[in-house]
């Protein structure tokens, strides 16, 4: 299967990341969370960030959906897309590709939903934001049809609903409805399946596979489990404390791993497959 | 719609048992209303004779139901003092507590949410500080000073209002109104500053969760995550502050009345509490326990609207 997967050819690049620095200055010593880091995504191409926690994989994956709080934090380098540095743009540049062409869902599913607004406000508010000339009738079309793609049953009335009467799974679903309503280039994956149980995760990731294979958006998935990684990515970013230690396609790094470190998280896969 | 009908239920409930230890209370102090409205030179036969008329021979229970029905019904009861219906007594009084109470219950929504707002989504800007810094200080003045503070500047030096000068609604609308306008200033002026600190701290709390994340990234600007996530959420704890506002503002407007001379219910209670003219206080407090209670329920129901969490359980 992962075998499979690597072979899928290359699109243009779509997005780059250049030398890439992101370092907290809250604390008496500046502390550095990301640095060096270069990473080109091409189109329709699947790439996983792998590291321990504090690898400074999700402040990387925060950084292209233009998540990063503005204080107390220092950073250089660029983040290229469509001819914009997103790490260094104005917020209405950013805001215009954020939910539109560049869209993230998050580890949380259970905390990541507005709890007072109803399911299919929020599965269309990417529309409401980025495309004003939908009427309010083509929105919810377009959202059903989300929901549809995603495998949330009935989505007529799932649309009515609020986020307490679904299931952790479900509103995993929901965000990544939400997500990709507006078929985004790039859809960020920030540990999306952690904390959801074994099968759902398993739902999770076809989805996502599936969401790449039809639409051809590029996914950056970001996780600590690396059986999860060589299931679904092309191609394989290894963090450690801020840094990339090694990279290359799935089964390269899973195949040969060229770094202690690497060897090192291979090694505490549990040998169980899924 | 099953949770509203709980909701009141337990309202009524509450009431009735209110009512009770109320009246209850009541007539263990009040001791024997005859001999406190004839005086104690009466003869034997006159004072049966009304103890007889005011009802006072039945037992207890009996006298609370009649007194109850009564009251429901509008009249509850006759002053020791002035031998007439507490109903008249109180008839003209109550609109003027009840317009000063809601006057000052919109001033303090005008005041504090806008301001609640503003400094929570500027948190941490100079104004955002000072307003903080005012706040703390307004809070700390009662409205029966900031009463006299109102009186002294706008009415002795800007001659904006004649203190003292009260105009009856019966007489004009706009003039009754605009009297009341600087009491229910200094009744709003503490409770607004709680409110918008308030809901400055439940916004800046919202700002921080997972679901305003989620909001910023599909494109939303500030007033977007603000106006479209946040503040609906905010609102959630501020409406149990607003209820208990309510309440506390009548309380507050009894002492405010006298400051500012207002003939409303405060000057008849207070006189009632001195004469020891029960059934004027039980009839006040009562309706105060009314008032307090109803709003609750308001308060319940609003969340029942707002959180979709309650609905039905």
């Amino acid at each position: 299967m992962a075998a499979a997967m690597t072979t899928a050819p290359l699109g243009e690049p779509i997005l780059e990341i250049r030398d890439l620095h992101l370092e907290f200055h809250d604390h008496d010593r500046p502390e550095v969370a990301v640095a060096d880091f270069d990473l080109t995504l091409h189109r329709g191409e699947i790439v996983g960030i792998v590291g321990e926690s504090g690898s400074g994989k999700s402040m990387t994956a925060h950084a292209i959906a233009g998540l990063l709080s503005r204080h107390a934090l220092e950073r250089s380098g660029q983040i290229l897309f469509d001819g914009h540095d997103l790490l260094h743009c104005d917020r209405s540049t950013l805001r215009h590709y954020q939910g539109d062409e560049i869209s993230i869902i998050f580890q949380e599913p259970m905390t990541s939903l507005d709890p007072l607004q109803r399911i299919g406000m929020q599965v269309e508010e990417a529309l409401r934001i980025h495309h004003k000339e939908l009427s309010a009738g083509e929105r919810r079309a377009a959202a059903l049809s989300a929901m549809d793609a995603v495998g949330l049953p009935d989505p007529q009335q799932v649309y009515g609903m609020f986020p307490h009467e679904l299931s952790g799974g479900m509103r995993q679903r929901v965000m990544i409805a939400a997500a990709t309503i507006s078929k985004p280039q790039i859809l960020i994956a920030d540990e999306p399946t952690t904390a959801l149980d074994v099968t759902i995760q398993a739902q999770i990731i076809a989805l996502l596979r599936k969401i790449n294979a039809e639409d051809g958006t590029a996914i950056i998935f970001i996780s600590h489990d690396l059986s999860l990684v060589r299931q679904l990515c092309h191609r394989v970013v290894v963090m450690r404390q801020g840094e990339i230690v090694e990279t290359g396609t799935a089964d390269e790094v899973f195949e040969n791993p060229q770094h202690s470190y690497t060897r090192m998280l291979i090694d505490a896969i549990p040998k169980v497959v899924l | 719609m099953r949770y509203v009908l709980k909701k009141t239920a337990t309202t009524l409930i509450t009431l009735a048992v209110v009512s009770l230890l109320l009246f209850v209370a009541f007539s263990l102090i009040s001791g024997d209303p005859a001999t406190r409205m004839l005086g104690t030179g009466a003869t034997p036969e006159r004072l049966e004779a009304l103890r007889e008329e005011l009802g006072l021979n039945e037992a207890l229970p009996i006298r609370y139901v009649k007194w109850l029905v009564s009251f429901v019904q509008g009249d509850p009861g006759i002053s020791y003092v002035y031998k007439q219906p507490v109903a008249s007594l109180l008839s003209a009084k109550v609109p003027v507590t009840l317009s000063l109470t809601i006057m000052s219950f919109v001033l303090v929504c005008t005041i504090g949410f806008p301001l609640g707002i503003y400094t929570g989504k500027y948190a941490g800007s100079a104004l955002d500080r000072a307003v903080m810094v005012l706040n703390q200080v307004i809070m700390a003045v009662p409205p029966f000073f900031s009463g006299i503070l109102i009186s002294w500047v706008f009415g002795m030096v800007l001659h904006l209002f004649a203190p003292g000068g009260y105009v009856s609604y019966t007489a004009s609308i706009p003039g009754f109104l605009g009297y009341l306008i600087f009491p229910a200033i200094a009744i709003a002026l503490p409770r607004a500053a709680q409110l918008a600190k308030l809901l400055r701290g439940t916004i800046l709390e919202e700002a921080g969760k997972n679901y305003t994340r989620t909001a910023y990234s599909r494109g939303n600007d500030t007033n977007g995550v603000l106006f479209g996530h946040i503040i609906k959420n905010a609102l959630l704890p501020v409406l149990t502050f607003l209820g208990m506002c309510f309440s506390n503002m009548l309380a507050g407007s009894l002492v405010v009345e006298r400051v500012f001379n207002i003939p409303g219910i405060s000057n008849t209670l207070l006189a009632s509490i001195g004469n020891r003219d029960y059934p004027v206080v039980l009839a006040a407090v009562m309706w105060i326990a009314v008032f307090i209670i109803v709003t609750n329920l308001i308060v319940d129901i609003l969340y029942m609207v707002l959180d979709p969490r309650i609905d039905g359980e």
